[in-house]
């Protein structure tokens, strides 16, 4: 049986990055406790607007736990607390208690400047993507499903590495704002994969050094990275873009 | 130099020296236990060691590894805290899998370096540079390690110091070990859970071996107090 609960919601208020930013804080009543978190968010806006103030801006999208877009570091956890395997999006308000108090903040990274309130630019990540996350191939028609022949195993984890949403909780979650669970994820899942050989040392350079530039830190293997991961990425993989990065570097 | 301008680079540079030191701990540890054993042992390896150039070589290799580790330690550190920004949270909640010793390098690694300090000038200086330098006058003579070891440990203050000290870098190691192997590729799904284990067991054996002879020797003095506290 779903019941309602109210409680004290604090929200991060900033007006592009250079502002300090501050909290502003709303009590919330009889608040359905199957809302998901977004739609008490929607809820609290909807009051915000008739009041005449300023809306709370947020970054959502598919609103299912695909696009990656939801990022709110809600009571000191990236996407809040829920067993692992969640976004922000897929929080429902029945993690709360009536009278709690909820803390709501962006991602806080030098990399990941902030546009207003808790929607933050990551762009960055793109700019990562880019310099080399991908194989180059001739485009044309369709290759034969069977035409080369990929291992199961190998299949899967390429297909788990492949889930990285690239939300960005990793890099919110590192108290060094390192970015290499994002980047091992999207260099591993093409590294296991037959067509993804050919281009893997370039790869690996180019999508490091493109990390470094944007000022990403350097990883001292915390595992925070992957305690807040929603689709569970293991630092396996780091330990993988590492091999493939000096693999690169010796053949040089 | 990749080394130095990358991440990764600089972070295989921290893996190596740092995975050097703690063989050369771990060498350190088992020639120290010796002493509790035999004093003429644990003596001809100190002359051993203590009166050749290969020695003195090495001394500086090993100063030279703990510089690269600590002017690296301290260049991560300063990017770390810039790429972290200037915005902190109002509330964080540590996930269970995060350990201390993860988060707290640093300070463990200034602790080591301090201890270190300690250390040199209640040994090597006594011993290896002793017998450079030609210094004259000292309580003991620079190849009888047995007695310098007796000396520094009837101290009580120097007992705990140095426990204190065996806690900040086994903490460094229980963290390090692992990290250093991860960040040299050598971990996986299969693997992580097994450096590790790897990792614990260690870094505590190594530890346990320091501890065995501060112990020894702080309870020997207590048996017999001649051997006073007059170094301090
Ligand atoms: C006998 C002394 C020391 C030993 C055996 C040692 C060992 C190690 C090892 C094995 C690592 C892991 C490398 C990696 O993760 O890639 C490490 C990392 C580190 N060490 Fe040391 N270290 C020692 C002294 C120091 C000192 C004096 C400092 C100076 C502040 C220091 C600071 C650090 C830092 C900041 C890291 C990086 C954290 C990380 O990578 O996880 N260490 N050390
Ligand atoms: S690795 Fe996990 S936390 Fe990091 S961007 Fe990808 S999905 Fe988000
Ligand atoms: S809004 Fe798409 S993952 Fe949350």
């Amino acid at each position: 049986m779903a019941k309602n609960i109210s409680f004290t919601i604090r929200y991060w208020k900033q007006n592009g990055p250079k502002d300090a930013g501050h909290f502003d804080e709303r009590e919330m009543h009889d608040i359905p406790d199957d809302t998901s978190f977004l739609e008490m968010l929607d809820i609290l806006n909807e009051q915000l607007i008739e009041d005449g103030q300023e809306p709370f801006t947020f970054d959502h999208d598919c609103r299912e736990g695909i696009c990656g877009m939801c990022s709110l570091y809600i009571n000191g956890t990236p996407h809040g607390k829920t067993e692992r395997g969640a976004t922000t999006c897929q929080l429902y308000m029945r993690r709360f208690n009536d009278g709690d108090v909820i803390t709501v903040e962006p991602w806080r990274s030098a990399a990941f400047p902030v546009i207003k309130d808790c929607m933050v630019d990551r762009s960055a990540f793109d700019k990562i993507q880019a310099a080399g996350g991908y194989t180059t191939i001739r485009t044309g028609q369709a290759q034969d499903a069977n035409a080369i022949l990929i291992p199961k195993e190998d299949a899967d984890e390429a297909m788990d590495c492949a889930t990285c949403i690239g939300c960005g909780a990793c890099v919110a979650a590192c108290k060094n704002g390192s970015a290499m669970l994002f980047v091992s994820s999207k260099v591993s899942q093409l590294a296991l994969l037959p067509q993804g050989k050919p281009e893997a040392a370039k790869r690996a350079k180019a999508m490091i050094a493109k990390m470094d530039e944007l000022g990403f830190g350097n990883c001292t293997n915390t595992r925070a990275c992957e305690a807040v991961c929603p689709k569970n990425e293991s630092i396996a993989n780091i330990a993988r873009l590492n091999r493939e990065y000096l693999k690169a570097k010796l053949a040089d | 130099m990749w080394l130095c301008n990358s991440s990764v680079g600089r972070k295989v540079v921290m893996s190596v020296t740092g995975l050097a030191l703690v063989l050369f701990l771990t060498f350190h540890a088992c020639m120290n236990v010796v002493a509790i054993f035999s004093e003429e042992g644990y003596n001809m390896i100190c002359e051993f060691l203590g009166s050749n150039w290969y020695a003195v070589a090495g001394t500086a290799a090993l100063g030279a590894l703990v510089v690269i580790h600590f002017v690296f330690a301290l260049i991560l550190t300063f990017q770390n805290r810039k790429a972290r920004g200037q915005n902190r949270y109002a509330v964080t909640d540590k996930p269970e899998k995060v350990e201390w010793a993860s988060q707290n390098m640093f300070v463990l690694g200034v602790i080591i370096c301090l201890g270190l300090c300690l250390h040199l000038y209640n040994f090597w200086w006594n011993m290896m540079a002793a017998e450079l330098f030609h210094i004259q006058g000292l309580a003991h003579s620079p190849a009888d390690g047995y007695a310098w070891i007796a000396e520094v440990f009837s101290c009580p203050v120097y007992f705990v110091l140095y426990l204190v000290w065996f806690c900040a870098i086994w903490f460094h190691l229980t963290h390090g070990i692992w990290s250093g192997l991860q960040t040299l590729g050598l971990s996986g799904k299969t693997w992580f859970p097994r450096i590790k284990c790897i990792s614990q067991i260690w870094s505590t054996l190594v530890i346990l071996m320091f501890v065995a002879v501060a112990v020894f020797f702080f309870v020997k003095s207590l048996c017999c107090p001649e051997a006073a506290c007059y170094s301090l």
